[in-house]
């Protein structure tokens, strides 16, 4: 079947089997590898991208149910050379260890402050409930969160 | 992982998605949300030929004041359930039970018709709706009809719809300041319930639900009729299990979950009562 899905600003036509999914259209259709698989199975969160603005796990939404929509990954926050406010916040903050988590945790926490641009440090840890660091880096994670929500961002 | 190969249809109306369905029969599923089918899908615990996306029949997406009670469109999502300001004044116990479902990624796709019809007995929803005594409109070739949430459910992810038949809407009655309470007991903020209570009580009158206490959601019924006839909470909530045949599986044993379902209808009861 044919979807057109825009991709991070860019009009992407594709022909795709309708099995494919969202992440695998993503990765291996549009060679976009940013976005990571993790579990596969929608429990940690590593492949979390946006969706019409909100975070999604690209592991369980078929590309097919995207067709028409307006998706950014990891590689669509930087504008212009200059890292997204989130990113530049979990750099500083040292927000990552291994980073296999962090671009789906950079997606969830964007979307969290959309939702919550004032949270409390609770309300961070429960909105990223749904993405898990195995190198367990949570605290300087949601120091991140934080740090970037003061900064107005 | 991949699901195995299906045809993909997308329905532009209710009417047409059944009548997909009615056309392809028992290979056919429809897909909402998709956060409960196509993770079975991709297990290859389900393998429908065809899936009939109804995920864009936006018009039923509502929440809706109808007098005595709330009208909820099928494919409303968890997200917009959890933050609805009618259901927060009117019925709070499913706004919040919603905001417990999954994690956010989960609740920004996830549809409450899509948790009720896949009728898994450990989702938060279905014996949400079940202790609040809710209706479902189900709409099929052969006309609409409402099926009470306490005959819907009929065995594990089993329930009275037909084939051809979509849940559109779900009714809940108005909570008129009943106090409530949610418990869900797992291990990580965002798994499935171990055991779970939704529970709400205006003096004598009650209603609870359990979670993944059996094969399907569970309506304490022996609960609510201790607290009838006048038992203290601590009386009532022995009867917990009364309903209940909960499973064992690597998070529980059966005779553990009747001991957390005692417990934690207590509690339950005793939020709801203050």
């Amino acid at each position: 079947m044919k979807i057109s899905v825009t991709v991070n600003g860019e009009k992407r036509e594709s022909e795709i089997e309708p099995r494919t999914l969202l992440v695998q259209y993503i990765r291996e259709n549009l060679a976009l590898t940013g976005t990571n698989v993790g579990c596969d199975t929608s429990s940690c969160g590593a492949c979390s991208m946006h969706m019409n603005g909100e975070a999604v796990k690209s592991c369980t939404v078929l590309a097919a149910q995207a067709d028409g929509c307006d998706i950014t990954t990891i590689e669509g926050l930087a504008k212009g050379g200059k890292m997204h406010p989130m990113q530049e916040a979990f750099m500083q903050n040292h927000g990552l260890q291994c980073g296999y988590c962090t671009p789906g945790m950079v997606m969830a926490a964007i979307s969290l402050l959309k939702e919550n641009p004032n949270p409390t440090e609770e309300q961070v840890r429960i909105g990223l409930e749904g993405n898990l660091c195995r190198c367990t880096g949570y605290h300087n994670i949601v120091q991140s969160v934080l740090a970037c929500a003061k900064g107005g961002n | 992982m991949l699901p195995a190969a299906f045809d993909y249809k997308r329905a532009g109306s209710a009417a047409e998605a059944i009548s997909l369905v009615s056309e392809y029969g028992d290979d056919a599923k429809f897909l909402a949300g998709g956060h409960s089918l196509l993770p079975l899908m991709k297990l290859r615990l389900a393998a429908p030929s065809v899936l009939v996306d109804i995920g864009r029949l936006t018009d039923l997406s509502y929440i809706r004041d109808a007098g005595d009670h709330i009208a909820i469109g099928a494919l409303t999502r968890h997200m917009d359930v959890e933050k609805s300001p009618v259901l927060a004044q009117h019925v709070p116990l499913l706004a919040h039970a919603a905001g417990h479902v999954g994690d956010p990624q989960v609740r920004h796709r996830g549809t409450i018709g899509g948790s009720i019809a896949h009728a898994d007995p450990a989702s938060d929803l279905p014996a949400t709706t079940l202790a609040l005594g809710a209706t479902y409109v189900v709409q099929g070739a052969s006309g609409t009809r409402e099926i009470a949430a306490k005959d819907f459910y009929k065995g594990f992810l089993e329930s009275a719809l037909r084939p051809d038949e979509m849940l559109t809407e779900i009714r809940v009655p108005k909570m008129n300041g009943a106090g409530w309470s949610f418990q869900k007991f797992n291990r990580r903020a965002q798994d499935w319930a171990i055991v779970g209570v939704a529970a709400w009580r205006r003096g004598s009158e009650s209603g609870v639900g359990l979670v993944n206490m059996g094969s399907t959601p569970v309506l304490a019924s022996s609960v609510a009729s201790a607290i009838a006839s006048g038992a203290s909470v601590a009386d009532a909530a022995q009867k917990a299990s009364a309903e209940a045949e909960p499973q064992s599986d690597l998070n529980a044993t059966s005779d553990y979950r009747k001991h957390l379902a005692t417990v934690l209808v207590r509690r339950a009861l005793e939020e709801a009562s203050k």
